[in-house]
């Protein structure tokens, strides 16, 4: 093992097992303080079960929902040629910009007791009280169904695209139609595809806490116990909650990449990809009606944001659509001495943790793909293990490490400090950014590295020559996932936030229960705006980086 | 299952077919017979159009225009799954989570063959093809001349009366291939089936087929025995396409060809794929093993500018007045540098159009 692997990687270890690893032991030792009374007491919880098998349920369905519109709109937009394919994909991943909690209050305003969509059909209809309740279990699944399909499509899509067409031939020739041929090689084929974005959907409904915040109307699942187990101070039951919700996250983990793994195949070729034109006009025509009936279910929550964001505040009860409209909301976002500092806060905050990401990461990547080291393994997991832990857990775990200062311990005092949360966000963005800087890595042909350093070059210039640049373009698509979750983080953020630091999402939740729907809403387009702008940075600097590596 | 089954190999009959993408022709005004268990080969560059009309014939591409005939009946309109061809795809197309025997028993599956009977006759399949011993195996774990033996017995256990085969030699290493040439003739021959298969490379089709039909931007040049194509090309293309030789001007007269070469002529017997009639401008296609070089008097003045072993001959390649001439001979003439004369060894030299 060569010295400056070490000197690198012997920090970065001790910082992880620090931030990480550590707060994990302390929830997991936390909870079996006082010999497992608090084990006992969450056994006997009649609500404690309820939310453990609720928060299950209600993952397991968001990823059968998930799935139901994810898998059919990728073979559609993947095999199929119709008028309005191109509008249809090129929304058709718009839910994922959505910030979670900006998700949760479009779809209030839309389809809540005093929604838009709610009110209209109750007016069109003639009935006297809302036609529907957005509320309980199936509101929430309904909800994460909406935000979450897009993994499953993303996944299945790229499968799909990567999908040898000469094995569906080679069955077709042999004889077998296309539902056999569906059932027999196309479905088990895409097993892999299909459990990574079942892995996805399940991890994040099991972390959700905005969707049953609102829409719960009373239900009990783990991850919003733990909040009010934390609110009442019952931190010794907190704690066990945190350890069942981080075991079940693991658990799911397990099971799916057992799945995924076993039904792993390495296609040898890539047939050309077929698009089948839809040509009978009546298929034409419904094609045309169902994509802008789903482009618009697509695109009313991010209209509806904007529209109540010009809502003077108040003014919209009973009607079908606010009634005032105003720029006033966002004059006063910047203006007034007590909207604008959670702007300043959001953006300040994610860009010290995606900075810190950033340059960590690609030391991470570097040591984790190019060199060789005892602990290497160690260092590969650290940077992967937030990834399998719901935020609720990663911030109930920096709550009790980070709450005192005690150096005999290893506590430092963070909590209650402005430092709390760009922390919380720098390890959420630990795996995004590690993960996209190792593939990166990855294509790079190790020898080239060799090769630089076999011409005479130093360790500086290779790194800045051929290793950096070969990592730029998964450091920019890592750093930019990392910002637009930084900037929308909330599940973390409402645990350890305090007055001084608070961020727009807070901002949000607040704005919303004092009835102030525009002030929430324009700090709602604000995030999304944020995430635009990020996204067209990342192809912009992508775009530049693929310039450099033409010319060189 | 299909309509088709009757047992015994089928002609096949492409007539003018034509397939355009995107405004480009891909394959144009094709006609082709193939008879009854015949093996025929499609040769020709990338791009011209010999895959497109093995896929046509398959029924995964739809002609724009044209006829497909098996035994003088219309399939144009007959999808894939009806036809009843087998196939062996280039990179072979085994289903990766299949086993070895799943995949082989994976047509008679769809043909309503029952689970013990089906497997037996997939192992009898396998065992043809030397594989019984690995039936159980996933065929990720095969060779890649495994894998393609593989291939034919699931193409060959439906008993297709045509098989279709996309450059089934193209995955395997120099070595391997030559051997897979011998046993897939022998093999397409044992199995009494109509053939077609698309190559790339002429060494394959000459080792394999019957018939040779060489492709050029979709259009068929010319069909014919391999020793036909060889030794009498219908056009320049034809004879810059197969085999290795060097056009040079030459007289067409009659019932001999004069060739003048670095201010000296020599009149050679001809053959013409036209048969008699005489060409106005002619090419001579002056083929390596048909030359040989002489330290005499007679034949072309010229200097050797390259010389390299192959085994059984020498190649030389001798500048004859700027025009580089290769010659092959089984004796070790000179060296480089040295000037040499060249005469013509064998005859008739094949003549085509300018």
């Amino acid at each position: 093992m060569s010295r400056r692997s070490l000197v690198l990687a012997v920090p970065i270890i001790a910082l992880l097992l620090w931030i990480v690893a550590f707060p994990n032991v302390a929830v997991i030792a936390g909870s079996l303080e006082g010999g497992g009374v608090h084990w006992l007491e969450f056994l006997r919880s009649p609500s404690d079960r309820e939310a453990l098998w609720t928060s299950l349920w209600i993952s397991v369905a968001s990823v059968i929902a998930s799935t139901a519109i994810g898998l059919p709109l990728a073979f559609l937009l993947q095999r199929a040629d119709f008028p309005g394919r191109k509008v249809l994909s090129a929304v058709a991943t718009l839910p994922a910009a959505l910030p979670p909690l900006v998700g949760v209050i479009a779809f209030l305003f839309l389809y809540g007791e005093s929604g838009a969509v709610t009110r209209a059909t109750q007016s069109l209809l003639g009935m006297d009280h809302a036609p529907w309740a957005l509320s309980g279990p199936w509101a929430i699944v309904f909800v994460h169904a909406y935000t979450m399909y897009v993994y499953v499509y993303l996944f299945v899509s790229a499968a799909l695209e990567n999908f040898d067409t000469s094995l569906d031939e080679a069955a077709r020739g042999l004889g077998h139609g296309p539902v056999r041929r569906f059932v027999r090689i196309t479905l088990p084929l895409l097993t892999p595809a299909l459990a990574g974005g079942a892995l996805l959907v399940f991890m994040s409904s099991l972390g959700s806490f905005s969707a049953p915040y609102v829409f719960g109307g009373g239900l009990r699942v783990l991850s919003t116990q733990i909040i009010n187990s934390k609110l009442n101070d019952a931190m010794g039951v907190a704690f066990v909650e945190t350890t069942v919700l981080a075991l079940s996250a693991v658990a799911g983990l397990l099971l799916l990449r057992w799945i995924e793994g076993r039904r792993q195949y390495t296609l040898t070729s890539k047939g050309r990809a077929i698009r089948v034109p839809i040509r009978s006009r009546g298929a034409k025509i419904t094609a045309i009606v169902l994509s802008s009936i789903v482009v618009t279910v697509l695109v009313l929550p991010h209209a509806m944001v904007l529209l109540t964001a010009f809502a003077v505040d108040g003014a919209w009860t009973t009607q079908v659509l606010p009634p005032e409209y105003t720029l006033d909301n966002f004059r006063r976002l910047f203006t007034d001495r007590q909207l604008f500092p959670p702007i300043r806060n959001t953006v300040v905050m994610s860009v010290i943790a995606t900075a810190a990401n950033v340059v960590i990461c690609f030391v991470i990547g570097y040591l984790t793909v190019l060199r060789k080291f005892t602990g290497r393994k160690l260092l590969e997991i650290l940077a992967v293990l937030p990834w399998t832990i719901p935020p609720t857990a990663i911030a109930i775990g920096l709550a009790s490490t980070f709450d005192a200062f005690d150096l005999s311990r290893g506590k430092v005092l963070l909590v209650g400090t402005f430092w709390i949360l760009p922390l919380a966000y720098f390890i959420r963005g630990l795996p995004l950014v590690t993960s996209a800087v190792q593939s990166s890595l990855r294509q790079m042909d190790p020898s080239v590295e060799d090769a630089a350093r076999g011409l005479g070059a130093s360790w500086w210039l290779t790194m800045k020559r051929v290793v950096i640049p070969a990592a730029k373009p998964g450091l920019i698509a890592g750093a930019v996932l990392a910002g637009i979750t930084a900037v929308g983080e909330f599940v973390a953020t409402v645990l350890l936030f305090t007055l001084s630091n608070r961020t727009i999402s807070v901002e949000v939740l607040q704005q919303l229960r004092s009835q102030a729907f525009g002030t929430a809403s324009a700090y709602s387009v604000l995030l999304i705006l944020m995430i635009f702008v990020l996204t067209l940075t990342a192809r912009w600097l992508q775009g530049r980086a693929d310039r450099t590596v033409t010319v060189s | 299952m299909t309509a088709l089954e009757t047992d015994g190999p089928a002609s096949l009959t492409l007539d003018r077919l034509t397939r355009r993408f995107a405004g480009q022709v891909a394959v144009q005004e094709l006609s082709l017979e193939i008879h009854a268990g015949e093996l025929l080969a499609l040769v020709g560059a990338s791009g011209s159009g010999k895959t497109t009309t093995l896929r046509m014939v398959a029924g995964y591409e739809s002609p724009d225009s044209g006829v497909i005939r098996l035994d003088g009946r219309d399939i144009t309109a007959l999808p894939p799954e009806r036809r009843g061809f087998g196939m062996v795809f280039q990179h072979y197309a085994l289903f990766p989570h299949l086993s070895v025997m799943e995949n082989v028993g994976f047509g008679l599956e769809a043909r309503g063959v029952g689970g013990a009977e089906r497997q037996r006759r997939a192992l009898a399949a396998l065992e043809s093809v030397g594989l019984g011993a690995k039936a159980t195996r996933q065929v990720q774990a095969l060779s890649g001349g495994e894998q393609q033996r593989v291939a034919m017995a699931r193409a060959m256990v439906i008993q297709p009366r045509v098989l279709l085969l996309d450059e089934p030699l193209s995955n395997l290493d120099p070595t391997l291939r030559e051997e897979m040439r011998t046993e897939l003739r022998a093999t397409l021959q044992g199995a009494h089936v109509t053939a077609l298969f698309v190559t790339h490379d002429q060494e394959d089709a000459f080792a394999i087929a019957d018939r040779v039909a060489l492709l050029e931007h979709g259009v068929l040049l010319q069909h014919g025995t391999p020793e036909q194509l060889y030794d009498r090309p219908a056009s320049r293309a034809v004879a810059e396409f197969i085999g290795r030789g060097v056009l040079v001007p030459a007289e067409d007269r009659g019932t001999h060809g004069r060739i003048t070469l670095g201010g000296v002529s020599q009149d050679v017997s001809v053959s013409r794929a036209g048969g008699e009639a005489m060409l106005p401008k002619a090419l001579a296609v002056l083929r390596p093993e048909s030359l040989d070089i002489g330290a005499g008097e007679t034949g072309w003045p010229g200097r050797i500018t390259a010389r390299r072993f192959a085994g059984a001959v020498m190649a030389y390649t001798v500048d004859i007045g700027g025009v580089p001439v290769e010659v092959l001979t089984p004796s070790r003439v000179g060296a480089v540098g040295d000037q040499v004369r060249v005469t013509v060894q064998r005859s008739p030299v094949a003549l085509v159009s300018a």
